[in-house]
C-alpha cells in the first residue's frame, strides 16, 4: 500500500489530474489542509472579533442602543441594546472561537500541516487520510459552535473556561442546547487535534528526509513536534472531561454536580491560577512554583530572540515588522505574568481586568503577530504571490498602536479591582469614575478592529494581484525555498538530501547572507542513508 | 537516491534520515495512538477514584447492582480473544494465512461476542433501573435504596461512572471489531498478508491488547473492589 | 478616576500592595532593558547595504547570565510571596480570636448570617441580612463561604481579599478592615447571567458603631 502511494505522489509531482472535489475539498495533501484551515481560521478570528466589538460596545457605552444592533433578534438585543443573558453568551463564544477555532488552529493546524513536511523534505503526512479527517472534524466542530449561536435561548454561557457546575446544569446557565452544543464541538476539535498530533509526531520521527537529523531540523517544527506530543497527553484528558461535561447536560449525569456528591473543582484540575478556588492553601504554593518555573524559559525565549538580532543585518519586511512587534509584546505578557505567579498579588488580580489584559498580550501580542508575520511570510509558498509590502506595513503600524491602547489600560483597571466577565461595570460606585477609560478602551478596539480590514482586502487582493514571488523571496535556508511558488502536489519529486542546519545565515563559506540546507558545499559528506540506498 | 528507500517494504520508516526507532509509520502511528488512549482512560479512571473516594457516603458494594459472574465470564472471553489474536500473528509470522484467517476470525467472533453481552447487561440494569443519572424512581432498585441496602447518597455518582467507563470501553471493543472485520474482509480474505507484510495485523492487534488490559483494570476496580 | 490601587482596607493590603511594588520595580527594570534593547538594536543593527550579519554560533556565558538571573529573581520573589501567601490563607493563619461571619453565595445574591449578640455562629440567636456585610474595624473577621449552586468568588478591593465559593465546600477566609467606610462587595468569578449585579454593600463600622448596630440588627430593625 505504502509502496504504492509513494510512487502514485511522485507521479502526481507535475501534473496533478484529480478532480477538483478531490483536490481542494477533500484533498489528503498537507499543503490544501493548510491552506483550508487558514481560511476556516481567519474566518472565525474574524467571527471571534466580531463578538469582541459588541462586548466593547456594552462595556464602554451601557445601555445605549449599539449602532447596527437593530438586527439582532429581540432574545439578544432588543432595539440594539445588549441584553445581559446576549452579554454573557458573547464573553463565552468570544472566548471559545479565538482560543479554540482561530488561533490554535492558526498556530498548528495551519503551519503544522503546512510546513512540516515541506520543513522536513517528505512527500506529505504519514497519514494523508487521517489528516483530511482532522480537518473535517476541525470543520465540523466549527460549524457545530457556530450553529449554537443560532438555537433557542442562544449560545453556551459559562465563559470559554466553561467551569462547572455553571456549565453541567441549564438550571444554571439559562442555556440547554447551547451549552450542549459547545461541549459537543469540543469534543470533535478534541478528536481533530488527537489525529493531528498523532500525524505530526509520526511524520517527524519516520519521515525526515536523509540529513535532515534532529538537530538540523528547524526550531519551528520542533515547537510543533513539542506541542503535538504536550497535545496528545493532554488533550485526551481535556476531551474526557467534556465528555463527562456533556453527559452531565444530556444524560442526567453527575460528575460535576455537587449536590449529588459530584465535585465541582474535578473541572479545574487541569488548569492553573487558581490559588483561591478553596483549595489546600499548600498546593497553591505549589502551583505558585510551577508558575515561577514558566517565568525563566519565557525570559531565556526573549534574551535569545534579543541576541539573534544582535549584530544581525535586519530587512524591514512586513513578517519582519512583525516578529519584532511579536517580542516586543510578549515581553509584556510575560512579565505581567510574574504579578500572578506571587500569589497574594494574584489574589487580588486574579479575575480582574488585569488577566484580561495578560491574556490579550500573550495571544493576541504573543500569538497574533506572529501570524501576522508568518502569514505574509508564507503566503508565496502557499499561493506562489506576494503580499502587499506596503499596505502590511500600514496594516502593522496601526494594528500596534490601537492593539496597545486597547489593552494597556486594561491592567490600570484591573488595579482598581474592575471584574471580568461583567455586563455592566457602572453598577457598581468604584468602578463609575473609570467609564472614560472604558470607552477610550472601546473605541480603541473599534479602530483595530477596522485596521484588519486592510489585513483582509491585501490577503485577497494578493491571492490574484500580487507580485510573483519565485522560489526563495526572503532568502531563507528552508527546504521548503527550494520548491517552486506554490509548492507542486507532493512537493519533491526526489526527496532532497540535507547538509546543514537551518540557521546558516552569513556563513563565511559562501559570498551570500544565506546557505540553503540542501546546498552541497565541498567537503560536505553524504548522510549515512544516502550513502546505503546508493 | 530515487525512491528506494520507499519501495523497500512498508514494514520499514520510509526515509531513516538517522537511526532511530526503526518502526514502520503505522505501528509508530499507533503507539502514539494508544498514548492518547492511555491518557484518556486514566482521566475516566482517575474521576472515578476521586469521585468514589471523595464521595459524600459509602459506595455500593459489588454484587448488589452488577451481576459479577457474567460480567467475569465476559473478562474471561476478552482475554481469551487477546490469545487468538496472538496466534493470528504468529501465524502470518510463519508465513500461514490460512490459519492467520481462523485465528483472526476467532478474534473477532470473541469481540462482537463481549459487546453483546456488555449490551445484555446494560439492558438488564436498565430494566431494574440502574441508569447513568443513578436510580430509576420507581424501579426494582429504587426499593433497594428506599430499604437502605444501596447507599441513597452515592448510586448518582455509581451510575454515572459505571456507564462512563464501561461504555466507553465498549465502544472501543466495538470499534476494535469493526477494524478486524474490515482487515478480514479486505486484507486477509484477498491473500494480502504474507510473511513479509503483515503490518495491519500487527497494528490491529496492539489495539487489541490495549483494549483487553483497560477492560482488565476496569473489571478490577468496577466490579471486584 | 485613579491610576493607582485602590485604598488600603485592611491588613492585607499594605504587604500586598508592597510586593506589587517590588514586582512593578523588577518587571519595570526589564520590561525598559529588554525594549530599550530592541529598539536598540532594530536602529543600530537595520540591513545596509554591502554588509552580512555577524557569523557565530552563540555564547554559553550569555546563557548561563540570562538563565540565571530570572531563575535567582523568581526564587527569591517566590519565596517572599509565600511568606506573606501563609499568613494570609495558611492553614493556621486565621486568629483564634476572629470574630465568625457565615457568607452563602447563590445566583445572585450574598447572604450574610452574622453570629448575634452571642459572638457564635449555629446558635438560635444568629440572624441573616441580604447583600449587607456590617465588620467591626481592627478586629480579625473569618468567614464562613458556602455556596448553594456554582462558583462564586468573594471580593472585596479595599481589603484586597477574594475567595472562590465552591459548591459542596466549607471555605474559611479571613481578613481585618482598618479603615471605617462603605465599600462593595463583588462577585470576581462569572456564575450566570446576573453576575453583574451579584453586589453588595459593605460597611466597616467602628467597634462602637458595630456593637450598636448589632444590637438594633438582631431586633430585626435592619435587615433588608
Amino acid at each position: 500500500m505504502t509502496t504504492v502511494a509513494a510512487t502514485a505522489q511522485v507521479a502526481h509531482g507535475h501534473h496533478d489530474d484529480r478532480p477538483f472535489i478531490r483536490k481542494y475539498i477533500f484533498s489528503t495533501d498537507h499543503k490544501i489542509i493548510g491552506i483550508q484551515f487558514l481560511f476556516v481560521s481567519l474566518f472565525f478570528l474574524l467571527v471571534g472579533g466580531l463578538l469582541a466589538m459588541q462586548m466593547r460596545w456594552q462595556l464602554g457605552f451601557p445601555g445605549k442602543p449599539m449602532p447596527g444592533g437593530g438586527i439582532l433578534p429581540e432574545t439578544m438585543a432588543p432595539g440594539g441594546v445588549i441584553l445581559p443573558e446576549y452579554y454573557i453568551q458573547l464573553v463565552t463564544m468570544h472566548g471559545t472561537f479565538m482560543v479554540f477555532f482561530a488561533i490554535m488552529p492558526l498556530l498548528v493546524g495551519v503551519y503544522a500541516n503546512f510546513l512540516i513536511p515541506l520543513k522536513i523534505g517528505t512527500h506529505d503526512m504519514a497519514f494523508p487520510r487521517i489528516n483530511m479527517w482532522s480537518f473535517w472534524s476541525a470543520f465540523a466542530a466549527g460549524l457545530v459552535m457556530l450553529a449554537s449561536l443560532f438555537v433557542p435561548e442562544g449560545a453556551a454561557r459559562a465563559g470559554w473556561t466553561m467551569y462547572a457546575p455553571l456549565s453541567a446544569r441549564h438550571d444554571y446557565s439559562g442555556a440547554e442546547l447551547g451549552q450542549e452544543l459547545w461541549s459537543i464541538s469540543i469534543v470533535l476539535l478534541g478528536l481533530s487535534s488527537i489525529l493531528g498530533s498523532l500525524n505530526y509526531i509520526t511524520t517527524v520521527i519516520n519521515n525526515r528526509a536523509p540529513g535532515m537529523t534532529w538537530f538540523r531540523m528547524p526550531l519551528s517544527v520542533w515547537a510543533l513536534f513539542i506541542t503535538a506530543i504536550l497535545g496528545i497527553l493532554a488533550l485526551p484528558v481535556l476531551s474526557g472531561a467534556a465528555i463527562m461535561l456533556l453527559f452531565d447536560q444530556i444524560l442526567g449525569t453527575h460528575f460535576f454536580d455537587p449536590p449529588a456528591g459530584g465535585q465541582a473543582l474535578l473541572w479545574q484540575q487541569w488548569g492553573h491560577h487558581m490559588f483561591v478556588s478553596g483549595m489546600n492553601p499548600t498546593l497553591g504554593s505549589s502551583f505558585m512554583v510551577s508558575t515561577l518555573v514558566i517565568a525563566v524559559p519565557s525570559a531565556v525565549k526573549t534574551f535569545n530572540w534579543m541576541g539573534t538580532m544582535w549584530r544581525g543585518n535586519l530587512r524591514f519586511t512586513v513578517p519582519m515588522l512583525n516578529a519584532v512587534a511579536f517580542v516586543a509584546m510578549f515581553v509584556i505578557g510575560g512579565l505581567s505574568g510574574i504579578y500572578m505567579a506571587a500569589t497574594p498579588v494574584d489574589m487580588f488580580i486574579h479575575d480582574t481586568y488585569f488577566i484580561v489584559a495578560h491574556l490579550h498580550y500573550v495571544l493576541f501580542g504573543g500569538s497574533l503577530f506572529a501570524l501576522f508575520g508568518a502569514i505574509p511570510f508564507w503566503f508565496p509558498k502557499m499561493f506562489g504571490r506576494l503580499m502587499s509590502e506596503p499596505w502590511g506595513k500600514i496594516h502593522f503600524w496601526l494594528t500596534f498602536v490601537f492593539y496597545n491602547c486597547t489593552f494597556f489600560p486594561m491592567h490600570i483597571l484591573g488595579m482598581a479591582g474592575h471584574m471580568r466577565r461583567i455586563y455592566d461595570p457602572t453598577q457598581y460606585d468604584f468602578l463609575k469614575p473609570y467609564q472614560p477609560m472604558n470607552e477610550f478602551i472601546s473605541i480603541s478596539a473599534f479602530l483595530l478592529f477596522a485596521t484588519q480590514i486592510i489585513f483582509f482586502v491585501n490577503f485577497w487582493w494578493s491571492l490574484k494581484k500580487g507580485k510573483p514571488a519565485g522560489l526563495n523571496p526572503w532568502q531563507d535556508n528552508g527546504l521548503e525555498w527550494t520548491l517552486p511558488s506554490p509548492a507542486p502536489h507532493g512537493n519533491w519529486e526526489r526527496v532532497p538530501t540535507v547538509y546543514r542546519g537551518p540557521y546558516e545565515f552569513s556563513s563565511p563559506q559562501v559570498p551570500e547572507d544565506y546557505l540553503p540546507q540542501t546546498r552541497k558545499l565541498p567537503g560536505d559528506r553524504e548522510p549515512a542513508a544516502v550513502s546505503a540506498a546508493h | 537516491m530515487t525512491h528506494a528507500a520507499a519501495t523497500v517494504d512498508q514494514m520499514r520508516p520510509p526515509y531513516p534520515a538517522e537511526r532511530g526507532l526503526d518502526v514502520y509509520n503505522t505501528k509508530l502511528g499507533m503507539w502514539v495512538f494508544l498514548a492518547s488512549e492511555v491518557m484518556f482512560f486514566a482521566a475516566l479512571i482517575g474521576t472515578y477514584i476521586i469521585l468514589r473516594f471523595g464521595a459524600p457516603g459509602e459506595w455500593a458494594r459489588p454484587g448488589i447492582v452488577l451481576n459479577i459472574k457474567i460480567t467475569a465470564f465476559n473478562t474471561f472471553l476478552l482475554i481469551c480473544s487477546s490469545v487468538s489474536m496472538v496466534k493470528a500473528y504468529a501465524a502470518i509470522q510463519d508465513g500461514d494465512p490460512k490459519k492467520m484467517r481462523f485465528w483472526l476470525l476467532l478474534t473477532i467472533l470473541g469481540g462482537a461476542t463481549f459487546v453483546g453481552i456488555q449490551i445484555y447487561e446494560y439492558i438488564h440494569l436498565i430494566e431494574h433501573g440502574f441508569v447513568p443519572s443513578g436510580v430509576r424512581e420507581g424501579s426494582e432498585l429504587a426499593e433497594l435504596v428506599a430499604k437502605g441496602t444501596l447507599p441513597a447518597a452515592t448510586m448518582g455518582l455509581y451510575g454515572s461512572t459505571f456507564f462512563t467507563m464501561t461504555g466507553f470501553h465498549g465502544f472501543h471493543v466495538t470499534c476494535g471489531v469493526i477494524s478486524m472485520t474490515y482487515l478480514y474482509l479486505t486484507k486477509a480474505l484477498p491473500g494480502k498478508y504474507t510473511k513479509q507484510s503483515y503490518g495491519g495485523i500487527e497494528t490491529v492487534g496492539l489495539y487489541w491488547h490495549f483494549v483487553d488490559l483497560v477492560w482488565i483494570i476496569l473489571f478490577t476496580i468496577v466490579y471486584l473492589i | 478616576m485613579s491610576w493607582w490601587l485602590p485604598l488600603k482596607g485592611s491588613t492585607f493590603a499594605g504587604e500586598i500592595d508592597g510586593l506589587f511594588i517590588a514586582i512593578l520595580v523588577i518587571t519595570g527594570i526589564a520590561f525598559v532593558i529588554v525594549e530599550a534593547g530592541l529598539i536598540w538594536f532594530v536602529v543600530r543593527y537595520r540591513a545596509r547595504p554591502g554588509r552580512k550579519a555577524f557569523y557565530t554560533h552563540g555564547s554559553t556565558r550569555a546563557e548561563v547570565i540570562w538563565t540565571a538571573i530570572p531563575a535567582v529573581t523568581m526564587v527569591a520573589l517566590g519565596l517572599v510571596s509565600n511568606h506573606y501567601w501563609v499568613q494570609i490563607k495558611g492553614r493556621n493563619s486565621i486568629p483564634p480570636n476572629a470574630y465568625p461571619i457565615g457568607i452563602h453565595a447563590k445566583q445572585f445574591e450574598w447572604q450574610v448570617t452574622y453570629p448575634g449578640p452571642d459572638g457564635k455562629l449555629g446558635t438560635a440567636d444568629d440572624f441573616t441580612v441580604r447583600n449587607q456585610l456590617h465588620v467591626p474595624a481592627g478586629r480579625p473577621i473569618v468567614l464562613a463561604l458556602s455556596s448553594e449552586d456554582v462558583i462564586h468568588s468573594f471580593f472585596v478591593p479595599q481589603f484586597r481579599v477574594r475567595q472562590d465559593v465552591v459548591p459542596g465546600m466549607d471555605i474559611k477566609a479571613w481578613f481585618q478592615a482598618t479603615v471605617p467606610g462603605t465599600y462593595e462587595l463583588g462577585c470576581s468569578q462569572l456564575c450566570g447571567l446576573g453576575h453583574y449585579r451579584m453586589r453588595a454593600q459593605v460597611f466597616v463600622h467602628t467597634p462602637e458603631e458595630y456593637d450598636a448596630w448589632m444590637k438594633r440588627a438582631a431586633q430585626g430593625e435592619a435587615s433588608e
